[in-house]
């Protein structure tokens, strides 16, 4: 049932942002931001944990998750070293996704050759 | 000497126009393509084409770079003419710089001078070759331009290995390079005359929407021409444009009623000819340099050649944005050159 939940979640999640790009002229980059700045505010209004419950890895992948990951990590350091948390926690709470997407991309820019596109 | 200089003043026509005394030819062409274009509905008429589109090389700007030189070698083989006996070369490009010209003609070692007219390249070229040697400043000369999809999109929006989703409205920018030997020895196709456009711009900065962006420059300098020259639209076989696209011509279409003429039996567009829509999945049509030009090598000039079509006005168009102006919010201005093209018996 997990896995149902999150590739419910998630497709629906992806299906929404296609519409934004389909529909919209806005362009990728600005649109994911949106998505982080999203998840970002969701988890400030507390919608998020109890979403991420829910679904799982459907709400943690995408990048609405992302989002809610930066806010997590900036509360808690806001928290334990008030204002400069800041500057802290947000760096901090994403640095295994940021640290992966940097290592995945240079190691799949070694291995593969990008082709033309059909 | 001074008939001789009045025989030259004769040649001036209107606002923007040279009718030439002595008209140059185009004697041979070459066309070279990728591999979406060769399964495109030209893709038996190009002269030569490549299912890699890497053309041997390592990256997408020497591919572009080999091509431009095949179309020149392909152009001076079938006139049997060696580089060195070709005067000047007049050639450009999409990227910075103009770098796929610059190396690929390199071995040429013909005298250069590097071009930038975005898409209507082909058209400046050709102008500008005519030009040459109708004023008697050689007798044959090069006009070559190119375009290529890995490289136009690393230069305009993002690499190919970034591996983006591009919006439905985008141009295909064709992958292809035409070479034209224009000259003073007689051929079926004679460049009786041109119109050198000016940029007009209308204001428009949507980037996804180029065919109404150049479509203004198409107007004018179309316009210009039939008053330059005198002529109606019925003195015409064929008005073509470069990549104007399904969205553009229709602007076109409605801009041209709006100065008194009618030019949608007589009009053809490169870009929705090149690509088949439905089948290849190219939407807006194809776009670059390189589509005006292997459309005009391996499908207008035949016609011409054979009689179907006694008088062509050839405008490509060009849309003159840079990457840094179009991120500052600047409009994109358009430009478009007519040449007019006659068959010869």
């Amino acid at each position: 049932m997990d896995y149902v939940k999150a590739f419910l979640i998630g497709g629906i999640i992806c299906a929404l942002v296609q519409i934004l790009l389909d529909r919209t002229k806005l362009m990728p980059g600005r649109v994911m931001v949106l998505l982080v700045c999203t998840g970002a505010v969701l988890g400030f209004c507390n919608i998020y944990k109890p979403f991420q419950e829910f679904a799982g890895a459907g709400a943690s992948v995408p990048l609405l998750g992302f989002g809610n990951v930066l806010w997590q990590g900036v509360k808690e350091a806001v928290d334990k070293s008030g204002f400069l948390g800041i500057f802290q926690g947000g760096f901090k709470a994403s640095a295994v996704g940021i640290c992966a997407a940097l290592v995945f991309g240079y190691l799949a820019s070694v291995t593969f050759e990008p082709r033309m596109k059909k | 000497m001074e008939q001789e200089l009045k025989n030259q003043m004769n040649q001036i026509r209107g606002a923007q126009s040279i009718s030439f005394e002595v008209s140059p030819y185009i004697i041979s062409s070459g066309s070279v393509a990728g591999s979406k274009e060769a399964e495109g509905p030209l893709g038996k008429l190009f002269d030569m084409t490549n299912q890699d589109d890497l053309f041997g090389a390592k990256t997408w700007e020497e591919a572009e770079s080999n091509m431009q030189k095949e179309a020149c070698v392909l152009a001076l083989g079938k006139a049997h003419v060696k580089p060195q006996e070709v005067r000047f070369l007049f050639g450009g490009d999409l990227l910075r710089q103009g770098v796929a010209t610059s190396m690929g003609v390199e071995s040429l070692q013909i005298p250069l001078f590097g071009l930038y007219g975005a898409c209507s390249t082909s058209g400046e070229a050709l102008a500008l070759s005519a030009m040459s040697v109708a004023a008697g400043y050689g007798e044959r000369m090069l006009a070559v331009t190119s375009s290529h999809f890995g490289s136009a999109e690393k230069e305009f929006r993002f690499p190919l290995g970034y591996a983006s989703q591009r919006p439905l409205s985008a141009h295909w920018t064709v992958t292809g390079s035409g070479a034209f030997l224009v000259g003073a020895e007689k051929s079926h196709v004679r460049i009786s005359g041109v119109t050198v456009g000016k940029i007009v711009d209308y204001g428009l900065k949507d980037s996804q929407n180029m065919g109404a962006c150049m479509a203004p420059a198409a107007m004018d300098t179309i316009v210009q021409n039939l008053e330059d020259f005198g002529r109606s639209v019925e003195d015409y076989d064929r008005i073509i444009t470069g990549d104007l696209g399904y969205v553009g011509q229709d602007i076109l279409f409605d801009l041209m009623q709006g100065k008194g003429y009618d030019i949608r039996i007589k009009h053809m567009d490169c870009g929705m000819v090149i690509f088949d829509q439905k089948s290849q999945d190219t939407h807006a049509g194809g776009s670059g340099c390189g589509c005006a030009a292997v459309t005009l090598s391996s499908y207008i000039l035949p016609k011409i050649r054979k009689g179907e079509w006694k008088r062509v006005l050839f405008v490509p168009t060009g849309a003159l944005l840079s990457t840094v102006s179009f991120n500052e919010g600047a409009s994109i201005p358009g430009i478009a050159h007519g040449i007019v093209l006659e068959h010869v018996n």
